[in-house]
């Protein structure tokens, strides 16, 4: 039974000019495909002919500050043979989107709306791109790292509004250790400090 | 004892009238005290169940604490048929003005109990998504800490509601006359239009 490398390896011979060469990391592989346009097909490629048949996951990075901005993480796995692939890939920030491939999978329509829903990366060809957490009307991308933690405020009558959270002291962090409870527990820290 | 020798008057008497046999089993009592014992002993709540404390709400409902020894067993899922609203959870402003509609569905006289730290402050969730407070957005009456609270610090609340509702003078200032035109903390009126009014007027 082949292996995710070798799985990853066979997927770059197809499309050897738009996949960058595989990069394993404590045992997971991870391939970047260097245009966002043609995701599909990669992907297609790979549940049919490879037998990648479920997305586990699809979520999106936001590298503020970077060019390109936005980097979509899609998470392969074949129920047959149980192998598990990483596919990249980097959008332009002017851009902010990227073809759907939720009709390769369906479950990927709910991610990408909430991709949209929280990063604003359109995804075209989307059956249904609404917001899936936030209401409809709301203006902005909560997850954006240019966003406030403490929000912003809106309001949509007779829908809803949001205001400013109080932030005095920072937001409420836990912090990792094998201290007690107290020393644990969620309480204002300035991620500064 | 001869009856058909008793006049009509005195049978009136008898049955009617002043009996010392049953002089034991009268109360005396004031209005306010009877009708807000009647309110008390049977506060039914609507169960706003919006996170985690809900499942100690739940908790609160089943036989081992069982509300229903203080005459609050009867959740009703309708605002129409209930009394007090137990907010346990967190409320995010995506379901705040949810929260409000059935409050103001839910007939007078009513109240409100808070329960845990989401509902009262916003608990830990200083975020974009979260009200900072149910008092935002309807009066509370009792607030309850804890993330979650226990069984019995809801049980609490509940005996420190009824106190209170004992305490109301019902009959001089009937509830629905005083209430508040504005709820919470903020002022808020009842629309979210109204929201931006009155923020307006305030700045």
């Amino acid at each position: 039974m082949a292996s995710a490398l070798e799985l990853a390896r066979q997927l770059r011979e197809a499309f050897p000019d738009l996949i960058a060469a595989p990069t394993e990391f404590r045992g997971e592989v991870t391939l970047v495909v260097l245009d966002p346009d043609r995701v599909p097909d990669v992907c297609r490629h790979a549940k049919d002919t490879l037998g990648f048949d479920m997305l586990l996951d699809l979520s999106s990075v936001d590298n503020y500050g970077d060019d390109p901005r936005w980097l979509v993480v899609y998470e392969l796995m074949g129920l047959a043979h149980g192998q598990h692939l990483r596919l990249k890939t980097a959008v332009s920030e002017e851009k902010s989107g990227l073809p759907t491939v939720s009709a390769i999978w369906r479950t990927a329509d709910w991610h990408e709306r909430e991709v949209f829903d929280m990063m604003g990366i359109r995804f075209s060809g989307h059956p249904d791109l609404r917001r899936i957490l936030m209401w409809d009307g709301y203006p902005y991308h909560p997850l954006r790292k240019d966003f406030p933690l403490a929000g912003k405020e809106t309001s949509l009558p007779e829908v809803a509004f949001t205001r400013q959270a109080p932030l005095e002291g920072g937001p409420f962090v836990t912090v990792a250790s094998t201290a007690e409870s107290i020393a644990r527990e969620p309480r204002a820290r300035n991620p500064q400090e | 004892m001869d009856t058909t020798a008793l006049t009509p008057s005195t049978r009136l008497q008898t049955e009617f009238g002043y009996n010392s046999k049953i002089e034991g089993e009268v109360v005396h009592t004031q209005l306010d005290s009877a009708l807000n014992w009647f309110r008390k002993n049977s506060l039914w709540p609507m169960p706003m169940g919006l996170a985690c404390c809900a499942i100690e709400l739940m908790a609160a409902g089943a036989s081992r604490f069982d509300i229903s020894r203080f005459g609050s067993e009867v959740m009703r899922f309708s605002p129409r048929q209930s009394d007090v609203m137990i907010v346990a959870g967190t409320v995010t402003y995506k379901m705040a003005l949810a929260v409000r509609r059935i409050y103001e569905q839910m007939a007078e006289p009513k109240w409100v109990i808070a329960m845990g730290a989401c509902a009262s402050t916003g608990g830990m969730y200083r975020s974009y998504a979260v009200l900072q407070g149910v008092d935002n957005i309807v009066p509370v009456d009792v607030y309850v800490a804890g993330c979650p609270p226990r069984p019995e610090a809801l049980l609490d609340a509940l005996i420190k509601l009824q106190e209170k509702v004992g305490r109301e003078p019902i009959t001089k200032t009937l509830k629905r006359d005083v209430a508040p035109l504005k709820y919470g903390r903020l002022g808020l009126e009842i629309s979210a239009t109204s929201i931006e009014e009155t923020r307006k007027n305030k700045a």
